[in-house]
């Protein structure tokens, strides 16, 4: 049981990592539809880095610094050229997608050791809650931390308030002397660093290898974590825990011969996203403050 | 600082100059990207652009391997221009030929002259279901079509290879993950050229977009549906004044798209395969989406876009049997291309200028 809730949570904490990125970008009204490009360059990022330097712990912050370039190649274009954000986003992943294959073509094959667990003294004895929540990796300490910590900042600091007012009206916050390309340019990379992190985090920890493309559609799902949590930090972690779990059902029905064939099992992860986007979004036409109201659309400081 | 004024004229020229422009501007970046990564990048480059067309069955080629984009694209204007973002092309292409496959492979008695026709009637109906899912839930329940589309792409490739490894896996098939062979009324005939023979794989599908195409063209500018979908996308509050139904345009954007999709699915599948495999598409949908843009919205600019950068997914072929160099090395060409095209409509709409602080 203890085993099965700990695969169940590394499976949700790279989705965990990239939508809290994401919320935090979209909070500042910037749809980052790259995600998906920086997780993949995160994790080939990290996997070279711990590769060619030995240490675990390089990995993170490689893997940090990769999600950070991408999205400043995205800031770039949305933020300073004003480009369409849908298709930026796309471009962003398949030029990632390319360019982490390319490479990451030498690393095929490789292995790299684990990032290893932390135990907290004493709290890590305490029975099942010890090895839950107290064995873990750094990454996953953090990603827990990443959620209180952006929860205190948009609810309670100047700054996240700031970030929301441009999210929710760019011109009224601009009108007021705010600078909205660099609070945008700063959320869109904070977002790609997570981004990365959660990418670092699928060689780091789930599948010790680099393979093209591994993070199979993990960047889509985050994204559309943020919309399942109705833009709350905390729902991100159930939201995760979730989607961890029904990930992880799939193989307990492969290793237990459900009567299911494997690829309809494969697919649940994918009909769940849709089916919690359903059920959330039907709200928001009610309720329209959810939404920030200024996402995906470019601030134009024309004079 | 940089400051960007709107333009009161949008430059004819420009209209042209920027995909050319974007195109040589990725290629000189790619360049640098390969030198930066310890490739040659003469050598590269070479294979990727000029490799394409150093015989003439591969400039055939090209054709071949634009046709399933040149389709899928047409199909996209529709959406990109009522600004519904269908990024879902590849699950709506494997569906449509699914379906279509099926039909001729459980019903052999069909075989007749008319089952090609036939398939491509169920081919369309199948991209059109597929995209009719991300229609109904946007339109009814405001749910994002970007991730819902997306989404089913991977739920249509898990489907297709569920299918062709269980219930329609042919049992002579020596354990290989393949369906029958399709009936031959199911196949698409390579073209023969008098006194060569066959011209690489040249077939009659590619045919298909001098019909496909120019219907597209006379929809979108010609009728009031094609009027309609572009005031959906540039004005969508004017829609309603005007009394559209924008939700209704919505689905039909989409269902139109998916449906074409699903007809190149069929082609790719009836001309180049003739049975069904796990894998049928590869990244069709997606790279249709960078075929758009490049064509500018527009079907004929489409023709164009689809054979450049099919040349580029062909010259990447010839790159990795030639230096091994991987072939998503496409995607990295792609995405830098859709950021210079990106970056050429804000030149459009806007002037650039440099300018002191305070002044």
């Amino acid at each position: 049981m203890d085993a099965l809730i700990l695969t169940i949570i590394a499976t949700s904490i790279p989705l965990l990592l990239a939508a809290s990125g994401e919320l935090i970008a979209e909070k500042s009204g910037v749809l980052n539809l790259g995600v998906e490009g920086m997780m993949l360059s995160g994790a080939v990022g990290a996997f070279g880095a711990v590769l060619w330097l030995g240490n675990p712990y390089f990995g993170i912050i490689a893997g940090a610094i990769s999600g950070i370039l991408m999205a400043s190649v995205f800031s770039i274009f949305t933020i300073n050229l004003m480009t369409n954000q849908v298709a930026t986003g796309l471009g962003l992943t398949i030029f990632a997608t390319g360019f982490s294959g390319l490479a990451g073509a030498p690393l095929v094959g490789k292995t790299i050791p684990y990032l290893p667990k932390i135990e907290i003294y004493l709290l890590s004895d305490i029975p099942l809650i010890g090895n839950i929540f107290f064995k873990q990796d750094l990454l996953a300490y953090i990603s827990i931390l990443l959620i209180i910590l952006i929860t205190i900042f948009l609810n309670s600091t100047k700054p996240g308030i700031v970030l929301r007012a441009v999210g929710d009206n760019h011109n009224n916050a601009h009108s007021i002397g705010y600078p909205i390309k660099k609070i945008r340019w700063l959320a869109t990379c904070f977002g790609g660093m997570c981004a990365g992190l959660g990418g670092a985090y699928i060689p780091l920890i789930l599948t010790p290898h680099w393979s093209e493309g591994m993070t199979s559609g993990r960047g889509w799902i985050a994204i559309a974590l943020v919309v399942f949590a109705s833009w709350i930090p905390w729902r991100i972690i159930v939201g995760a825990l979730l989607f961890g779990g029904i990930t992880i059902a799939q193989f307990v029905g492969q290793t237990r011969g459900w009567p299911i064939p494997s690829q309809i099992l494969s697919m649940m992860p994918y009909i769940a996203t849709i089916i919690a986007l359903t059920m959330i979004s039907g709200r928001f036409s009610k309720n329209k403050s959810i939404v920030p109201a200024s996402l995906g659309k470019p601030f134009v400081d024309v004079t | 600082m940089i400051v960007f004024t709107p333009r009161n004229k949008i430059s004819k020229n420009w209209i042209f100059l920027a995909p050319i422009l974007s195109i040589f501007l990725t290629v000189i970046l790619g360049g640098f990207i390969f030198t930066f990564l310890g490739y040659n990048p003469g050598e590269t480059l070479y294979h990727i652009f000029i490799s394409p067309f150093t015989r003439i069955d591969r400039i055939s080629d090209v054709f071949v391997k634009a046709c399933p984009l040149i389709i899928i694209g047409t199909g996209l204007i529709f959406c990109f221009k009522a600004n519904v973002w269908n990024i879902g092309a590849e699950g709506q292409f494997i569906i449509g030929a699914l379906l279509a496959g099926s039909f001729g492979l459980l019903f052999p008695e069909m075989d007749t002259k008319f089952l090609l026709m036939i398939m491509l009637f169920i081919g369309f109906l199948g991209g059109a279901l597929w995209a009719f899912i991300p229609a109904i839930l946007k339109t009814k329940l405001n749910v994002n079509e970007i991730l819902v589309s997306l989404m089913l792409v991977y739920v249509a490739m898990l489907l297709i290879d569920f299918v062709v490894r269980g219930p329609l896996r042919d049992p002579m098939s020596f354990g290989f993950p393949l369906t029958k062979a399709y009936p031959e009324g199911a196949l698409i005939n390579k073209i023969p050229i008098p006194g060569i023979g066959f011209l690489g794989q040249l077939h009659y599908g590619v045919m298909s977009i001098f019909i496909l195409v120019p219907i597209a063209w006379v929809i979108i500018n010609k009728t009031l549906l094609g009027f309609q979908i572009k005031v959906l996308g540039s004005a969508p509050k004017a829609t309603s004044f005007a009394g559209f139904k924008e939700k209704r345009i919505t689905i039909i954007v989409l269902l139109l798209s998916g449906g074409l999709a699903g007809i190149a699915g069929v082609i790719e599948v009836s001309a180049n395969m003739g049975q069904l495999q796990p894998e049928i598409s590869f990244g069709y949908g997606f790279t249709a989406i960078i075929v758009v843009f490049l064509g500018r919205l527009n079907p004929i600019g489409i023709i164009l876009a689809g054979i450049i950068i099919a040349t580029v997914k062909l010259g990447a072929d010839n790159a990795q049997m030639a230096i091994g160099i991987p072939k998503v090395v496409t995607g990295l060409f792609e995405g830098i291309l859709l950021f210079f095209l990106l970056t050429g409509e804000t030149l459009q709409k806007y002037q650039i200028a440099w300018k002191k602080y305070g002044s």
